[in-house]
C-alpha cells in the first residue's frame, strides 16, 4: 500500500531580547550559572511578572512575517506541571488566544512550490536548564539548576499537519529560520539551542481523510536530524502499519548517536496542564496602529528579495543562495547600488568570496571588505586595469585588511600592461624562444596558441592584459 | 491609658507638639509586646526591642509609631513564613513593593504577625506555630486571616498594621477585634512582595484603631506600581483630614446579607447603625443584589484555582523547607506533603480539581460567569446608592476549635465579605456596636477608587458612635500580670 506523511512541526525560538520577558534580567549566553536571575525569574514568593513590551512586538512581528492574522485582545495562561527547571511550577504561556493564529508559509522543494499552514504563534517564557552530575539523568546523584534562562522570551511557532516529507520539513524549518533571522528577533542556532523543533508524524493510507495516530518526536537539535530523525520515524510507522499492527500515540525522543527514535512516554501519562489565564497579568491590547507600525518595520524577507533577485537576472540557484543569507544579501544590495552589474557581483560574491570567508569560518560583516571595496576590485578589472586572475590574488587582502584594491595593485606595481609596444616586444620574445611550438601553431594545433599566451603572461608576471596578447599574438604569427 | 493604646495621629500630634519624646511610643509598644505576646500569640517574629528602640529617628516622625506587617509581606532581612512549615526557614531576599513605600518613611516595623498558613482561613487557627487568641476573649479567635495584626493593633502590641484581604482576611479579623480594617479597590495597592494567595483577589491593606488612622496608612501605602500589572494606574489616594460629613449620601443596606444564618445580635448592631446613619443626615434604603448568594460557592472555586497554581513554587528545590525523597520528584512530593497544612492542601487539592480537563467549564468558567454577574449586581446598586452597608461577619468571633472541624461553617461565614473581593471594591470594617463585650464590625462598601468617600462615611460614624474607643481589658492598665 501507498502511504502518505503527515507532520506538523512545533518550534521554539528564544528572542534576541536585551532582558527576559517578565522581569529586566539581561538576556545573555554563557554568563556563569544563577547570575542573571531576580525574585521574579527565580520564583520568589511574591514576585510578579511584568510584560516585556519588545519580546511582544519580536512575536508580532514574526506573526505577521508568518501571515497570520493578530488576537487583538492576546490572553496569557499558566501552563501547570512540576518540574524542577520550572521555578514557579508553572509556564506563563498562551493558550486560545496567542498572539497569531492562521498564517502560512510557502516553500519550494524540488518538486513542487507549496503553502504549510501555520496553526499559532505564541510568546512564553523559557525554563532554567538542568545539568546532572555524570552528564545524563540516569544514574546521576545529583543535577544543578541555572536559572540563567528562566524567563528568556521563546516564540511557539505550531505549523498545520501539511508537511509531507522530511525533505519538505526541513525546509519549512530554513525558511522559518531565515525569516526570524532577517526579521532579528531569534538568531536560529539549532545547534546551541535558541532554535528547538519537535515534530508530529503521522502516515495514512494514500486517498484518506482522517489522520493517522501521530507520534510526538523530541530532541531535534539540528538541521540534519530533522529530516534523519522524520525518516527513521516515517518507516519504523509504515513498518507498523504494514504488518497490520497500529502506532501508538505517544512522545518519542530521536536518538541522535545510535540514529532511531525511542518511546518515552504515551498518552495515558500525558499532563493535563490545568491551563488557566495568568491572573497576574492584564489581557494584552494590540492595536491596529501598533500592527501597522510593526508591519511596516518588517524588511524584506527572502522570499521577497529571492523574486527580486531573479528579475535583476540572476539565476534561480544564485538568488536563492543569496536571498537566503542575510549579511551576504544585504552586502549584494548595497554594492548594486554603486556597481551596475548584479550578475557580476553575484558570481564574485558566490564563488570567490564565498571561498574566502569559509576558510576563515566568518560571515561577511566580521570582515573589512565593503561594498566601496568590492565596487572598486570590480571595475579595475572592468577597465581592464587587473585580470581577474589578479583580482583573486589580491582579494584576501582586501577580506583581511579593508586595503583599497586600487591602492594595492599601485604600489605593487600590478598594473595590467596595455601598452601595445611592451606587450610586442614580450611576444617578439616569446616567439623567438619557442620557434618549434610556433611551428606547430601554423600546422593547426591549436593548444599551442594558448601555450603562447601562457608564455606571455609568465614573463609579464600575469600582468599583461590577456585580451590585448591574444589579439597581438594572432596578428604576430598572422 | 499607655501611649501604646492611642491611636498614630493622636501620637504623632503629641510628638510634633513635644508633648512626648518619639522613643516613647516604641517602649510604651515594646511594654505591650512583652506583656501581652504570650497570651496573645499576635506576632510569629519580634524584632529586636533595643533595634526597634534604635530605628527612631527624630526627624522622621513615623518611626515613632511601631507597625506591624503580616507575615506573607515580604521584608527584607526578616523571616517570611507565611504561618507554614513549608516557609519555616525563609528570609525575605527583597522589601515588597508597600513596605519601600514605608521605608522611605522610616517606619517603625515591630515583626511579622499570625496568620492562617497562607492566609487560608478565618480564625488565624490554619497556622502552623498555633493559633492567636482575641483580645477580648481568650478562649476565642481573632478571626482570620490577618488575626496576628488586627489582634497586635488591638491590644497595643503595635499602633497600626499591615495585612492582607482575599475574602475578608482584613475586614473580619478587624471586626472581630474591634478595630478598623480596610480592603482597598484592586489594583491601588501594589501586590508585589505579597505571597499570592488568590492574584485576582488578593489586596494589602491598613489594620488601624480609627478610621483617621486608616486613611492616612492607606494613603502611605496606594499608588501605581510598575512591578506589579494589576495595579491600577490612576490618581492616588492622598490624605486630608475627614470631617463626616454625609448629610444626603444615600446608602443601601444588602438584603440578602443580613438574613442567611445571621446572629440576631449582629442584626441588631447593624440596624442601630442604620438609625445612626439617619441621624446623621443619611438616607438607608435596603436595596437586594441577587446574585450575591453565589458568592461564596463562586469565591471557593476561583480562589483555590489560582492558589493551587500559586502554591506550586513551594517545592523544596529552591527555597524553604525540603524533605527527604530518592527523586526530585519524591523530593518534590514529599515536601509538598509535610510542608503544607490540612486546610492548605484541601485548598489545593479543590483548585487542582476545578481546573482539570473536564472540569474547568463546568467549575472555573462558569465561577467566572457569576463572579462578573456579582459584579454586575454591585454596578447596579451603586448607580442608585453611594456605599452599601452590610455587617462585616454576620457572626460573632467564635471560640478556638469551634469550627476547626467544620470548614464549610467557617467558609459560608465568609458571606459578607467575599463578594466585595470578587467585584474588586474597597470596604472598610468599623466597629459599630459590642455584644458581651465582642466587638460587631460594620462593613461600608463603595464603588472602585471611592476610598474617600468610606473614609468619609466611616468618620461620621465614628464621631457619632465612638465604638473605636474601646480598648480590650487586657491591654489596659488594669491588665495584671
Amino acid at each position: 500500500m501507498e502511504y502518505e506523511v503527515n507532520i506538523g512541526i512545533e518550534i521554539h525560538a528564544e528572542l534576541l531580547t536585551k532582558s527576559k520577558v517578565f522581569c529586566s534580567c539581561p538576556v545573555q549566553f554563557g554568563a556563569p550559572p544563577n547570575t542573571l536571575t531576580c525574585p521574579v525569574c527565580l520564583g520568589l514568593p511574591g514576585a510578579l511578572p511584568v510584560l516585556n513590551k519588545k519580546a511582544v512586538e519580536y512575536a508580532i512581528l514574526t506573526a505577521l512575517a508568518l501571515n497570520c492574522k493578530i488576537n487583538r485582545n492576546a490572553i496569557f495562561h499558566r501552563k501547570n506541571y512540576f518540574y524542577p527547571d520550572l521555578p514557579k511550577n508553572y509556564q506563563i504561556s498562551q493558550y486560545d488566544t496567542p498572539i497569531g493564529v492562521q498564517g502560512f508559509l510557502e516553500i519550494e522543494t524540488s518538486k513542487e512550490r507549496k503553502r504549510i499552514r501555520i496553526r499559532r504563534v505564541h510568546l512564553e517564557e523559557d525554563t532554567g536548564k538542568l545539568i546532572h552530575s555524570g552528564g545524563r539523568i540516569t544514574g546521576s546523584d545529583m543535577s544543578f539548576i541555572d536559572f540563567n534562562r528562566s524567563g528568556v522570551p521563546l516564540l511557539e511557532i505550531v505549523s498545520e499537519p501539511d508537511i509531507s516529507s522530511p525533505e519538505e520539513a526541513k525546509e519549512y524549518l530554513t525558511n522559518i529560520r531565515d525569516i526570524l533571522v532577517f526579521l532579528g528577533v531569534c538568531d536560529g542556532k539549532m545547534e546551541e539551542g535558541s532554535m528547538r523543533c519537535e515534530a508530529n508524524v503521522s502516515i495514512r493510507p494514500k486517498g484518506s481523510e482522517k489522520l493517522g495516530t501521530k507520534t510526538e518526536l523530541k530532541n531535534i537539535n539540528s538541521f540534519r536530524a530533522v529530516e534523519r530523525a522524520l525518516q527513521y520515524e516515517i518507516d519504523r510507522q509504515i513498518d507498523i502499519v504494514s504488518k497490520g499492527k497500529e502506532v501508538i500515540q505517544e512522545t518519542r525522543h530521536w536518538d541522535e548517536k545510535n540514529e532511531r527514535t525511542i518511546s518515552m512516554r504515551s498518552k495515558e501519562e500525558a499532563h493535563d496542564y490545568r491551563y488557566f489565564p495568568e491572573p497576574d497579568l492584564v489581557p494584552l491590547e494590540i492595536d491596529d496602529a501598533w500592527i501597522e507600525r510593526l508591519r511596516s518595520q518588517i524588511p524584506e524577507l527572502p522570499e521577497e528579495k529571492y523574486e527580486r533577485y531573479k528579475d535583476l537576472g540572476l539565476t534561480p540557484y544564485e538568488a536563492k543562495l543569496l536571498a537566503h543569507d542575510l549579511e551576504m544579501s544585504i552586502f549584494f544590495d548595497e554594492t548594486i547600488k554603486l556597481y551596475n552589474n548584479p550578475k557580476n557581483i553575484a558570481n564574485w560574491l558566490l564563488v570567490d568570496v564565498t571561498k574566502e570567508l569559509k576558510d576563515r569560518n566568518k560571515v561577511i560583516t566580521q570582515t573589512l571588505i565593503t561594498p566601496q571595496l568590492m565596487t572598486e576590485l570590480l571595475t579595475l578589472i572592468d577597465e581592464g586595469r587587473i585580470s581577474g586572475r589578479i583580482a583573486k590574488e589580491i582579494l584576501p587582502e582586501v577580506i583581511d585588511k579593508g586595503l583599497s584594491p586600487r591602492k594595492i595593485i599601485e604600489e605593487r606595481n600590478l598594473v595590467q600592461i596595455t601598452d601595445v609596444s611592451e606587450l610586442a616586444s614580450v611576444i617578439e620574445q616569446v616567439i623567438k624562444e619557442n620557434a618549434s611550438v610556433v611551428e606547430e601553431y601554423k600546422k593547426g594545433k591549436e593548444k599551442s596558441f594558448m601555450f603562447l599566451v601562457g608564455q606571455v603572461m609568465k614573463l609579464t608576471k600575469g600582468k599583461a592584459n590577456p585580451k590585448l596578447v591574444n589579439e597581438l599574438l594572432k596578428k604576430t604569427l598572422g | 491609658m499607655d501611649l501604646a493604646d492611642l491611636t498614630a495621629h493622636e501620637l504623632l500630634t503629641l510628638i510634633s507638639k513635644r508633648e512626648i519624646a518619639p522613643k516613647d511610643v516604641v517602649k510604651s509598644c515594646i511594654d505591650r509586646i512583652e506583656r501581652c505576646e504570650p497570651l496573645i500569640k499576635a506576632y510569629l517574629y519580634i524584632r529586636d526591642p533595643e533595634e526597634i528602640i534604635n530605628s527612631v529617628r527624630e526627624d522622621m516622625p513615623y518611626s515613632a509609631i511601631p507597625i506591624a506587617i503580616k507575615d506573607n509581606i515580604l521584608v527584607r532581612g526578616l523571616p517570611n513564613t507565611c504561618a507554614s512549615k513549608i516557609l519555616s526557614n525563609f528570609i525575605a531576599p527583597y522589601n515588597a513593593t508597600v513596605i519601600e513605600k514605608l521605608k522611605e518613611k522610616s517606619f517603625n516595623i515591630t515583626g511579622k504577625t499570625n496568620l492562617d498558613e497562607f492566609a487560608m482561613g478565618s480564625s488565624t487557627e490554619n497556622s502552623a506555630f498555633g493559633p492567636t487568641r482575641n483580645p477580648w476573649d481568650l478562649e476565642r479567635v481573632p478571626g482570620g486571616s490577618s488575626g496576628g495584626s488586627a489582634a497586635s493593633v488591638a491590644i497595643g502590641s503595635s499602633i497600626w498594621a499591615l495585612g492582607s484581604d482575599t475574602g475578608g482576611s482584613i475586614r473580619q479579623p478587624a471586626s472581630f477585634c474591634g478595630v478598623v480594617g480596610l480592603k482597598p479597590t484592586y489594583g491601588t495597592v501594589s501586590r508585589y512582595g505579597l505571597v499570592a494567595f488568590a492574584s485576582s483577589l488578593d489586596q494589602i491593606g491598613p489594620i488601624t484603631k480609627d478610621v483617621t488612622d486608616c486613611a492616612l496608612l492607606y494613603s502611605f501605602i496606594n499608588g501605581h506600581d510598575p512591578n506589579d500589572s494589576t495595579s491600577l494606574n490612576v490618581e492616588p489616594y492622598r490624605y486630608s483630614p475627614l470631617t463626616g460629613d454625609i448629610r444626603g449620601m444615600k446608602i443601601g443596606l444588602i438584603k440578602e446579607l443580613l438574613v442567611e444564618g445571621i446572629d440576631p445580635s449582629v442584626e441588631r448592631c447593624i440596624r442601630d447603625a442604620v438609625k445612626t446613619f439617619q441621624d446623621l443626615g443619611a438616607i438607608v434604603e435596603e436595596v437586594s443584589l441577587p446574585h450575591i448568594s453565589y458568592s461564596v460557592p463562586t469565591y471557593y472555586i476561583l480562589a483555590p484555582a489560582e492558589a493551587s497554581s500559586n502554591l506550586a513554587r513551594f517545592d523544596g528545590v529552591r527555597y524553604g523547607f525540603r524533605a527527604g525523597g530518592k527523586t526530585a520528584e519524591e523530593m518534590m512530593s514529599n515536601t509538598r506533603g509535610e510542608g503544607f497544612g490540612p486546610e492548605v492542601k484541601r485548598r489545593i487539592m479543590l483548585g487542582t480539581y476545578v481546573l482539570s480537563a473536564g472540569y474547568y467549564e463546568a467549575f472555573y468558567l462558569k465561577a467566572l460567569k457569576f463572579r462578573n454577574l456579582i459584579a454586575g449586581d454591585f454596578k447596579k446598586a451603586f448607580e442608585r446608592f453611594d456605599v452599601l452597608i452590610s455587617p462585616t461577619s454576620p457572626i460573632l468571633p467564635f471560640k478556638l476549635g469551634e469550627k476547626v472541624e467544620n470548614p464549610l461553617e467557617m467558609y459560608l461565614s465568609d458571606i459578607c465579605t467575599i463578594p466585595i473581593n470578587l467585584a474588586g471594591l474597597p470596604a472598610i470594617s468599623i466597629p459599630c456596636g459590642f455584644v458581651n463585650n465582642l466587638p460587631v464590625g460594620l462593613q461600608i462598601i463603595g464603588p472602585v477608587f471611592s476610598e474617600s468617600r468610606l473614609f468619609e462615611v466611616a468618620y461620621g460614624f465614628e464621631q457619632a458612635m465612638p465604638f473605636h474607643k474601646r480598648r480590650p481589658q487586657l491591654g489596659g492598665n488594669t491588665y495584671g500580670v
